[in-house]
């Protein structure tokens, strides 16, 4: 069997025939399997759901009790018999329960990456090269400029700031789940150890990562908080958010982003961010291209974001590779889901 | 030079002034010298080397990089430094360990000043191997002399002076006499050693300023203790002249800030033949007459300064005061003195190009206002398009740096009014960061004979607190469409709001689709009262237009 004849793209999502499944499926399907909890991967209302534990959990938390049919939890590591193929699932150190999904049928190994990275982060379990004969790739920073550097230093220059203006509030915008988590882990692993305060699109979501063992230190919501007492406080909210009415309790904001896209300047500036913090749980230009290399796949598969330059330097190594007409995924731009804050906390 | 990168990426992205000020004096408190009298210099741009082309960097990043990723990439981000900087290929681990470590700036302003043409871009790869993505962005910039953060020169010679609780104006004096790394001036503001000594024979003098008149000021005033000069619509300088080493003359022009721009008008300089500081207003003057702020404009800001530029823009001064005579400080004296040595000293040059800012007689107030109102046939004569107003000066007023309140005045002409629309808003910055603070309004016009709103500017100043507070909800509330950072909003003929914008003046420009361009747009009134139909037609700004620069065409 060709390895398109076991997993192709439809209008659905990447549909695995002789399994009977799709992966991420953009619309509701009889059964899906979910790589992870962000809500352009993660959606309610299929018949059947196999994900982690934990990317059932957020989905709970998200949609409510009845987000699918029925729920099947898959471990790391653990294989599950569809159809004719075996399905394994593989860490792929995104967000809290991200997976990889290896489809393996006869002799051929397919693997979804879903979105990944290769680097260190505190909130999640890391990431696991599976060696295979296809591999399907994001490319979400799918150009050379995307070198997202050291997490830490990126968090030393927002206490920097904190420090040198005592007087302001630092407001960091970052996506509600992994994100947020990952940052306030990182800001206690500098040795920051005053409350970090929270949008309330945040407090769900990040007391579910505490009850898995996460250490974040003292969260507190900024909800209630007078105006005077945030000076020299940090603070996580949503990116939406940040530039809007919500921030107007806060003493002379400086309003700082925590995402990959701040590596471009252009990027930074078009959202009024005063203090871009390079921080992303994508892998970068030189993640992907790493991982490509190390699961020795001789196809490559590249699919949501810059799919050109990763697809021509795939050709430059000698790689098969073609881009996935896969429609719905979005960017980390597509996980500003959260609600409007004005109407969620007005009055506060 | 990681510091320094780090500094000048935070200076890039930070809005406001009090905060760049902090940044900037937060690192010359924790950066040692040299590294940090390199970083004064490179923001008040005293820095001097041969700066790199665009095309020696293209090079240096095509022989490392696909053509084709290189492509994409500069595609995407737009800036050739920033993409360079981005994608250069970095050290493999393994071979960093025995790598040097990073330049500091020190390392590279020093290096630069010696390097060779030919030498410079292997220097330049070394050091962006060394370098990280900020550290290359920086080292970029500097060497391509393309350094826009938004630092004025004062600005960071403010945040030095503050590094010793001292003013500006302490280090604005002795300035000219310092040179980069500047240890001395260093080791003064913290009180490891006394004030550096200017030793320059053509020092700077802190300028003093004038506060805006109000209407009640008046009452409080006496006119005879005043002296009236009309206020020129050119540039303030002061322009010095001092006796050097061996008897030479140094002569220099400082903006009233302190900055030295004697070579952009080296045409003014001959004429500085005595040893004196002359305050005055730099003004375009052909055949006797002076020329308009748009016609003095065309000459700045140019890189060279060609014979044609100077035979065309024939620069003058026009005298304000003296603040020294030869060796004589004169600054303590009553203004009326002053002027009178000022007098001699202009009648002593006999120089076409210097010549002294005519008195306007008056003797009461109403005198006074009447001349304002009417330039020309008060004594300005053919050269009224160039009096922005009349400036009043106590008579017995010394000559104090800074802005005192009391001695000076400044009387403005009205302001041009026009009605506009308002047609899309942006948010602003820093602490406007969730308001809607900036405007670009439009005027009617037919277009193929259908009636059309024409954007002809952007304000984003002269409204209150509480304005903005209101303009800002009707935004929100009138928003038809969005375009990433800017909102449209209604415009219709009976709908939308309408903004009185007063403004200083107009120019022909072909950036806008209207064709003009205003001088110092603000928004003075909002008449929530007035249907936009009623607002004010391109063709009023054409008419304006065509007044101003037939007075510039008949000279």
């Amino acid at each position: 069997m060709r390895p398109h004849d076991i997993l192709m793209p439809v209008a659905a999502g990447l549909c695995c025939k002789p399994g009977g499944f799709y992966i991420d499926p953009v619309r509701a399907v009889d059964r899906a399997i979910i790589t992870h909890g962000h809500s352009d991967h993660a959606r309610p209302g299929h018949g059947a759901v196999l994900a982690t534990q934990e990317t059932l959990d957020l989905m709970r938390l998200r949609y409510g009790d009845n987000f699918a049919g029925t729920t099947q939890a898959v471990a790391y590591g653990e294989t599950v018999r569809l159809g004719d193929v075996a399905v394994t699932f593989h860490p792929a150190g995104h967000v809290l329960g991200s997976a990889q999904i290896a489809v393996t049928h006869g002799s051929t190994r397919i693997v979804a990456s879903g979105d990944y990275k290769d680097v260190r982060d505190p909130t999640c379990a890391p990431f696991e090269v599976v060696p295979c004969d296809v591999f399907i790739t994001e490319a979400t920073f799918g150009l050379p400029v995307f070198r997202h550097g050291d997490a830490a230093a990126e968090v030393k220059k927002l206490l920097a700031s904190v420090a040198l203006f005592p007087e302001r509030a630092h407001l960091v915008g970052a996506y509600s789940l992994g994100k947020a988590q990952r940052v306030i882990a990182l800001i206690r692993e500098a040795g920051y150890d005053a409350p970090i305060y929270l949008h309330g699109a945040m407090d769900k979501i990040t007391s579910y990562y505490q009850s898995r063992g996460i250490a974040l230190g003292e969260l507190r919501p900024v909800k209630g908080m007078k105006k005077a007492d945030l000076a020299g406080t940090v603070t996580l909210a949503p990116p939406s958010a940040t530039s809007d009415l919500w921030t107007r309790r806060f003493p002379d904001p400086v309003t700082a982003f925590a995402s990959g896209w701040m590596r471009v300047r252009a990027r930074a500036r078009q959202r009024g961010v005063e203090l871009p913090l390079v921080i992303s749980d994508h892998a970068d230009w030189d993640g992907l291209t790493r991982t490509i290399a190390t699961t020795g796949a001789g196809e490559i598969w590249v699919t949501h974001g810059q799919e050109d330059a990763l697809v021509h330097w795939c050709g430059t190594q000698g790689l098969t590779a073609r881009p996935l007409a896969l429609v719905g995924y979005g960017d980390e731009d597509g996980e500003e889901d959260a609600p409007a804050p004005s109407g969620e906390e007005a009055g506060a | 030079m990681n510091r320094f990168a780090e500094l000048l990426d935070r200076l890039a992205y930070e809005p406001g002034r009090n905060n760049k000020l902090r940044l900037i004096t937060a690192y010359f408190r924790e950066t040692p010298d040299p590294d940090r009298g390199y970083a004064l210099a490179a923001l008040t741009g005293a820095l001097s080397f041969k700066h790199a082309k665009a095309g020696l960097i293209r090079d240096l990043i095509a022989a490392r990089t696909d053509p084709t990723l290189f492509a994409l990439s500069y595609d995407y981000v737009g800036d050739l430094s920033e993409t360079v900087a981005l994608m250069w290929p970095s050290a493999p681990m393994r071979e960093r360990h025995n790598n040097p470590p990073p330049p500091t700036l020190t390392d590279v302003v020093t290096t630069l000043r010696m390097l060779g043409k030919t030498e410079l871009p292997a220097q330049l790869a070394r050091w962006l191997d060394q370098l990280d993505e900020t550290g290359r962005w920086a080292l970029l910039k500097l060497v391509t002399g393309a350094m826009r953060i938004g630092v004025s020169a004062r600005l960071a010679k403010t945040a030095a002076a503050a590094l010793g609780d001292k003013d500006a104006h302490d280090v604005e004096l002795i300035w000219p006499g310092l040179a980069p790394p500047y240890l001395d001036l260093f080791a003064w503001l913290e009180g490891r050693a006394e004030k550096p000594v200017n030793r320059d024979p053509a020092p700077f003098r802190p300028v003093m300023l004038a506060h805006a008149i109000e209407d009640a000021d008046f009452a409080t005033l006496n006119a005879t203790d005043f002296a009236a000069e009309w206020k020129w619509d050119g540039i303030r300088v002061q322009a010095v002249s001092g006796r050097g080493e061996h008897d030479s003359v140094v002569t220099r022009l400082y903006s009233r800030t302190g900055e030295d721009v004697t070579k952009s008008f080296p045409d003014l300089m001959p004429s500085l033949r005595f040893p004196g500081a002359i305050d005055g207003e730099l003004l375009v003057v052909r055949d006797g007459r002076v020329q308009s702020f748009n016609v003095l404009q065309q000459r700045l800001n140019r890189k060279a300064v060609t014979p044609k530029l100077m035979k065309e823009f024939p620069i003058h001064l026009r005298a304000y005061d003296l603040l020294s005579d030869g060796d004589n400080d004169l600054r303590e004296l009553p203004f009326k003195e002053r002027r009178e040595r000022l007098k001699a000293f202009i009648a002593a040059l006999d120089d076409p190009r210097i010549d002294l800012s005519p008195e306007v007689p008056f003797a009461s107030w109403g005198e006074l206002k009447a001349a304002r109102a009417d330039p020309a046939s008060a004594g300005a004569g053919a050269d009224a398009e160039a009096v922005e107003g009349v400036m009043l000066k106590r008579r017995d007023s010394p000559y104090l740096p800074g802005r005192p309140q009391g001695p000076w005045w400044k009387w403005k002409r009205d302001p041009h009014i026009i009605d506009a629309v308002l047609m899309y808003a942006q948010r602003g910055h820093g602490k406007r960061s969730s308001y809607y603070s900036d405007y670009t309004f439009g005027v009617w016009t037919a277009i193929n004979g259908e009636e059309q709103l024409v954007p002809v500017g952007k304000a984003y100043f002269g409204f209150t607190d509480e304005e903005l507070l209101q303009i800002d909800r009707f935004v929100r509330r009138n928003t038809t469409e969005t375009f990433g950072p800017v909102r449209h909003v209604v415009h219709e003929p009976d709908q939308g709001l309408v903004l009185e914008i007063a403004f200083e003046g107009l120019q022909r420009s072909a950036r806008h689709k209207s064709g003009v361009a205003m001088r110092f747009p603000r928004i003075s009134r909002l008449r929530w009262d007035k249907p936009p139909r009623e607002a004010d037609r391109l063709e009023t700004l054409e008419r304006m237009l065509k007044s101003e620069t037939a007075s510039i065409a008949d000279s």
